[in-house]
């Protein structure tokens, strides 16, 4: 054997996720993803700072003593005008981003870890306890999400919102509707990583279960966790908006919620206000579409058949370094002379359908040892 | 001679990449004339493919080509220069000039229409053909490349055909337009011998029946061998040298040709195991294979069968197979897909659970065993993987990786513990220590494998089981692990059961061969007397479909073939 | 298995491929795919119906929660024991189960009524707006898809990708205040709520062909004008949901497409030179079919929650305003009820759909 060309590591910041993905995403893809991340930074800084920000408090009625009043045209001293209710538009559309945030981040988080260890064992373990985890999960996947969220909130606040138990009972009710998502998504990639020869190889070992399952199986069937988060963490705020638009939002003197005001706001339009209704709405439009769009664009990058590769220089010189990502994040799939292995492996994508046991393996990508 | 079909005249193609541009093939000259069937061959990214696929514009966007590719009509009537070609009039040039042959015919045949109706759409791409003159000629074309009862299986969908049927489909196919030329890109790699000596039949027919000429791209110096006039053996996207078959194979003059063929396993060749105990001169102590001492494994009547769902019957993958590994020997086990020799293999390593019969391992009946109860005897087994690319954690180093047998049954503390340990380890398997500090994908196939074999051995195992372990590796990669492996096992005397496909491999390293078919044994013996004088039939019918890097001898084999297909 | 397990043991058996382990489909097909797939309604609908019962009865019974305030206590404890809410909560199941098979899905609290009553009255109302919504998810969606994976990363598959993330983004009530806002109050193009003006209402009860779905009704009146009326009704909630759902096909055909178009038989097809057109219209289009059927199933939830918020935004009474009414009222017997049978209406549809990617699919088929 002679030596190797030893590829060199990038610094540990260009391999951190996302930060990656940006650095390799070109065109329209980084497009997406920066217009993403841009929105998604207003968003959380202004959760962040809604004290600073807001100019009143969410349920402030009155200033120096003189009420607000209701249906104000947006004006100097309200810029976004204020609600029937006499609330101060432009705060509560500020102060709303908190609720959803602590909303997003506690549903989002309850549900990984119900979703993973659930997700995990029964993938893993198969059997009896499998197939109705999987059956259950599968009934409840299919069903209205709304309404299983509504029946969430009656059963946890039964209807009364105070402000944590307003958050805390959408956070369940989201909970409730993503459980059988990130289960779902584990338990196939707990089966598929189970099937794979490193794991058998732990086995030949003599390694136990709760070996297997921690240092093999679950750290690599979380790699698709950040992209499913993004995912889910818009529709989190669509069913706290949708919860909230059907009533079941949290009283505007506990915190603001952009849902309640544009329930609050439907009568309005009507009559053709519409700073009522069009702030909170374009809030929940543009923190979803932020999310989302880092949602997708990570979904992209990490597709090998969905992703745009950069296109060269006119001039072929020799080949670059190949910049190694351990663990590849999320850009797992044939890396370094991609172009070629994708001709020589030949092994195309099996249809996604029924038989998804039929994926013979990738065949490896073998490479020369001199 | 009268223009050639295809005249590639310094061709370039260069991949844009992530890691910046990937010049594949660099100024390739070739020539095919009509009739003739040109090899092209070369291991994995030696840019062969490329320059296949580049005959009829089939290079991705990311792909950038500078040359020419000149490619007749097969009517005489010109000549254009494919890389010039865009859109509707590279489109009339596909199909009809030049049809290509890939190489999974699972993926390439669409699974939701019938066969007829995929061999119909090439031919109504070039206009002129009714329904149901395009079906006409679509069942013509099926009975000639031997579908039995064309007239009916032409409505079938792919998935009612076997391998080797799918294949003769994609030909049909290609041959389906009466191209001047057919480009095979590795027609039978995903085949098994048996079905691949068939459709090398085929194929081999081509020029004489069709009048095609033929440009085979493959890595399998048997097949080139077979089929070929002339061969062109590249190297890192260069030609390195062109010959006909029979000077090239006779007299290599490149350098990297004569180690290509060097390395290539043949039947009868030298062993390398008694090559490597020579070396080591085993005395007394050395008990090679003392058939006093109890065997390590022992199969008696041993089925498995893999249940099938929903009440359907089950798939017996082992039918009532005798076996017996003693101390100190290696043991090949042979057979094609679906025989079930993996699935002995992972019995004996307690992956797969034993229906019936018994199976002894290391003095314990897997029989309904416990995994609690087996788990101490893991340690006394070792497993090396088909695939190196995913018989390692990416997520953990090399040496993490091959510490893992050392932490789990208490040798070592921890992974940092055992590194000493590692070092040794992966000293053995001629991999330097910095390796250890790699992730699995940062080191190539033939690195990981050996690494793997460092994991099989780390606790000095009685037993290996190698399951396909060169399969996935290039020719000369190959020769190199089962070289290394040799010099391990008389080294270190363990036994092993070696369980390949390839006939030559086995015969390279086994003290006794097994041939499986079907679940069954059907012979057994010493390399000899299996590969030299094959007394089942069966064996007899693998060991002829294998073809020999030679073209002489490679012609009597086929005779031999012929005439047992007759018999 | 090994890597050349593709490939069947030996090339001279015809017909059916040998089975490895794994990939088997065993004597059957499609009777058997159907049966299966028909008995799997069963425990999904049990699991959906029992689901709701949990979570209702977590809370307490209904009558408290619908009139706590309103009794005394004694009062109160008389409704409960005569409704029979007093008993074990495990008898209560199964009285529960027990009626669901009867087809009663239980009578509301605030006004009386069965609720198969209730889904006979306003069923009509979401099944039409659903399938309006369906017209136009379909017709925009699948088609901008198939452009989108054509003319992938071209600046019209960017617009069209950015624009269904858009839809995705904006709340269904929050589109539909909008297009309120713009064609009924500024422009005052189109009216601003209900399914059709009263007058029309009341001359489809009279005249019509009481179907409940009012442009049938209209059609069957002959009346130009009542058909000019109920279609304008239904502009606006059609293109909210619509676009709603269109967004999502948008996505799942522009994914599934660019998926077979990478597949080895589309690239053999293009170099026997079949037409891009073609390789997209035929050789990609079919076999992506049947991944996007399955998830179009799953969709009709997606579409039924997306009802509710539209039908509420409209005043359009369907089974979801209807519901919002109940919840308000907390009259959870209705909810119940009125969820416990979109869940059988839900499994119901899944099941069709799945029947449907079948016949498509000629390895199930066969």
């Amino acid at each position: 054997m002679t030596t190797t060309v030893i590829p060199e590591r990038a610094p540990l910041y260009k391999r951190l996720p996302v930060v990656h993905q940006l650095r390799s995403s070109v065109g329209l893809q980084r497009g997406m993803l920066v217009a993403g991340l841009v929105l998604v930074a207003i968003f959380l800084l202004t959760a962040a700072f809604a004290p600073l920000l807001a100019p009143y408090g969410f349920g402030q009625l009155r200033a120096d003593g003189e009420l607000f009043g209701s249906q104000q045209r947006p004006s100097s001293d309200h810029l976004l005008g204020t609600t029937v209710g006499g609330f101060d538009v432009l705060s509560r559309v500020i102060w709303g981003s908190r609720t959803a945030l602590t909303t997003i981040v506690l549903a989002v988080a309850l549900s990984i870890v119900v979703g993973i260890v659930l997700g995990l064992l029964s993938g893993y373990f198969g059997g009896w306890l499998d197939r109705v985890l999987v059956v259950i999960a599968d009934a409840i996947y299919a069903f209205p999400s709304l309404l299983l969220a509504i029946l969430a909130a009656i059963v946890i606040s039964n209807g009364q919102a105070s402000k944590w138990g307003g958050i805390w009972a959408t956070a369940i009710s989201i909970t409730v509707v993503f459980v059988p998502q990130y289960f779902r998504v584990i338990r196939a990639e707990a089966v598929r990583i189970k099937a794979e020869a490193f794991v058998e190889s732990a086995r030949v070992v003599g390694a136990g279960h709760v070996r297997i399952m921690t240092r093999h199986v679950l750290r690599n069937s979380t790699r698709t966790l950040p992209l499913i988060v993004t995912l889910n963490a818009g529709e989190a705020i669509l069913t706290l908006a949708g919860l909230g638009f059907l009533g079941f939002g949290i009283s505007p003197t506990q915190a603001g919620d952009w849902g309640y005001d544009l329930n609050k706001a439907l009568g309005d339009v009507t009559s053709g206000i519409w700073w009522t209704s069009i702030p909170p709405g374009l809030a929940i439009v543009l923190t979803v579409l932020g999310v989302s769009l880092v949602g997708e664009s990570l979904n992209d990058l990490a597709d090998p058949r969905l992703r745009t590769r950069r296109r060269a220089a006119a001039l072929a010189g020799t080949v670059g370094t190949t910049t190694a990502v351990p663990g590849g994040v999320l850009a797992a799939g044939a890396e370094g002379v991609a172009g070629v292995d994708l001709l020589e492996g030949a092994d195309a994508t099996p249809l996604a359908g029924p038989t998804p046991e039929d994926d013979a393996g990738s065949r490896a990508a073998n490479g020369d040892d001199a | 001679m009268s223009t050639p079909v295809v005249q590639i005249n310094n061709l370039a193609v260069t991949f844009d990449t992530d890691a910046g541009p990937v010049r594949a093939v660099r100024g390739v000259s070739l020539q095919v004339e009509s009739g003739q069937v040109l090899a092209v061959v070369g291991e994995s990214g030696s840019g062969k493919t490329v320059t296949a696929r580049s005959i009829l514009g089939l290079l991705p966007q990311t792909a950038r080509t500078t040359g020419a590719v000149l490619l007749s009509r097969p009517d005489g009537t010109g000549t254009h220069d494919v890389t010039m070609l865009r859109g509707s009039a590279l489109r009339e040039v596909r199909g009809r000039d030049a049809a290509m042959v890939f190489q999974e015919p699972t993926s390439v045949l669409n699974p939701v229409y019938p066969v007829g109706w995929q061999i119909a759409e090439g031919l109504r791409a070039h206009g002129g053909l009714s329904r149901a003159q395009a079906r006409e000629r679509a069942i013509d074309v099926l009975q000639r490349v031997g579908i039995p009862d064309p007239e009916h299986r032409v409505d079938h969908y792919p998935h009612q055909f076997s391998g080797g049927q799918k294949q003769r489909i994609v030909i049909a196919q290609a041959l389906a337009l009466n191209p001047g030329l057919i480009i095979a890109d590795e027609p039978t790699t995903a085949l098994d011998v048996t079905v691949q000596a068939e459709i090398l039949d085929l194929l081999r027919r081509l020029p004489a029946e069709f009048g095609t000429a033929v440009v085979l791209i493959t890595h399998n110096m048997g097949v080139v061998a077979d089929l070929a006039d002339r061969v062109a053996v590249m190297l890192d996207g260069e030609i390195v040298e062109q010959a006909d078959a029979r000077t090239l194979f006779a007299s290599p003059q490149h350098e990297y040709t004569r180690a290509l063929l060097a390395a290539v396993p043949r039947v009868g060749g030298a062993r390398l195991r008694t090559a490597a105990a020579t070396e080591e001169t085993p005395e007394a102590d050395e008990p090679a294979v003392a058939a006093d001492t109890a065997p390590v494994v022992v199969a008696r009547d041993l089925r498995i069968v893999y249940p099938g769902r929903l009440r359907s019957p089950g798939f017996t993958a082992v039918d009532g197979v005798d076996l017996q590994i003693r101390p100190g020997e290696v043991v090949g086990l042979v057979g094609e897909s679906g025989s079930g020799k993996t699935t002995i293999g992972r019995a004996i390593a307690g992956l797969t659970a034993v229906s019936e019969g018994s199976l002894e391992v290391l003095g314990m009946e897997m029989n309904g065993v416990r995994e609690r109860r087996f788990r101490p005897l893991r340690k006394r087994i070792g497993f090396v993987f088909q695939d190196p690319a995913t018989s390692f954690n990416p997520l953990l180093t090399i040496a993490q990786c091959v510490a893992e047998p050392l932490v789990v049954h208490g040798v070592a503390s921890s992974p940092q513990a055992a590194r000493a340990k590692v070092d040794e380890l992966l000293e053995a398997v001629q991999l330097p220590r910095a390796f250890g500090d790699r992730f699995p994908h940062e080191l190539s196939g033939g690195q990981r494998q050996r690494a793997s074999l460092a994991r099989a051995l780390a606790l000095d195992p009685e037993l290996l089981i190698a399951d396909e372990p060169t399969s996935a590796l290039d020719v000369s990669v190959q020769a190199r692990v089962l070289d290394l492996f040799a010099r391990l096992q008389a080294e270190l005397g363990f036994a092993c059961l070696f369980i390949s496909h390839d006939l030559a491999v086995v015969d390279l390293l086994a003290d006794r061969i097994v041939v499986l078919h079907r679940g069954k044994v059907v012979e057994e013996g010493t390399g000899d007397q299996v590969l030299g004088a094959p007394e089942h039939p069966y064996t007899q019918r693998l060991l002829a479909s294998l073809p020999v890097p030679d073209p002489v001898e490679q012609a009597e084999r086929r005779r031999q073939w012929e005439e047992l297909r007759e018999a | 298995m090994t890597s050349i397990t593709t490939a069947e043991p030996t090339d001279l058996v015809p017909g059916a491929a040998t089975p490895t382990p794994g990939r088997r489909r065993a004597g059957g097909g499609l009777g058997r795919y159907l049966l299966v797939r028909f008995l799997l309604i069963f425990p999904t609908i049990l699991i959906l119906v029992t689901t709701v019962f949990v979570m209702m009865r977590a809370t307490g019974d209904p009558i408290t929660a619908a009139q706590g305030g309103r009794l005394t206590p004694e009062q109160l404890a008389e409704r409960i024991h005569a409704a029979g809410y007093d008993r074990p909560i495990l008898v209560q199941y199964l009285d529960y189960l027990g009626s669901i098979l009867r087809g009663d899905f239980g009578t509301t609290i605030s006004d009386n009524r069965p609720v198969t009553e209730v889904l006979t009255t306003y069923g009509a109302a979401t099944l039409e707006l659903a399938f309006y919504a369906l017209v136009v998810a379909f017709l925009v969606g699948i088609p901008l898809g198939r452009i989108a994976a054509a003319r992938r990363d071209r600046g019209i598959d960017a617009t069209f990708r950015v624009s269904a993330v858009l839809v995705y983004a904006t709340p269904v009530f929050f589109a539909g205040m909008l297009l309120k806002l713009v064609f009924s109050v500024w422009l005052d193009w189109l009216p601003v709520a209900g399914r059709a003006t009263t007058g029309t209402e009341i001359e489809l009860q009279r005249n019509g062909a009481g179907t409940g779905i009012y442009l049938i009704d209209a059609i069957s009146t002959g009346d130009p004008a009542a058909i000019q009326d109920v279609l304008e009704h239904a502009i606006l909630p059609a293109i909210a949901l619509g676009l709603l759902t269109a967004g999502v096909f948008l996505r799942l055909v522009r994914t599934n497409v660019i998926g077979t178009l990478a597949t080895g038989y589309v690239e053999a097809a293009r170099s026997r030179g079949v037409s891009e057109r073609r390789l997209l219209r035929k050789h990609a289009w079919r076999p992506a079919l049947v991944p996007i059927i399955t998830v179009i199933g799953l969709q009709i939830a997606l579409l039924l929650a997306g009802a509710v918020l539209t039908e509420t935004t409209f005043e359009w009474k369907g089974l979801g305003f209807q519901l919002v009414q109940y919840l308000q009222a907390r009259d959870y017997v209705a909810v119940q009820g009125m969820v416990a049978l979109l869940a059988v209406i839900v499994a119901l549809t899944n099941f069709v759909v799945d029947v449907i990617a079948a016949l498509v699919d000629p390895r199930i088929r066969y």
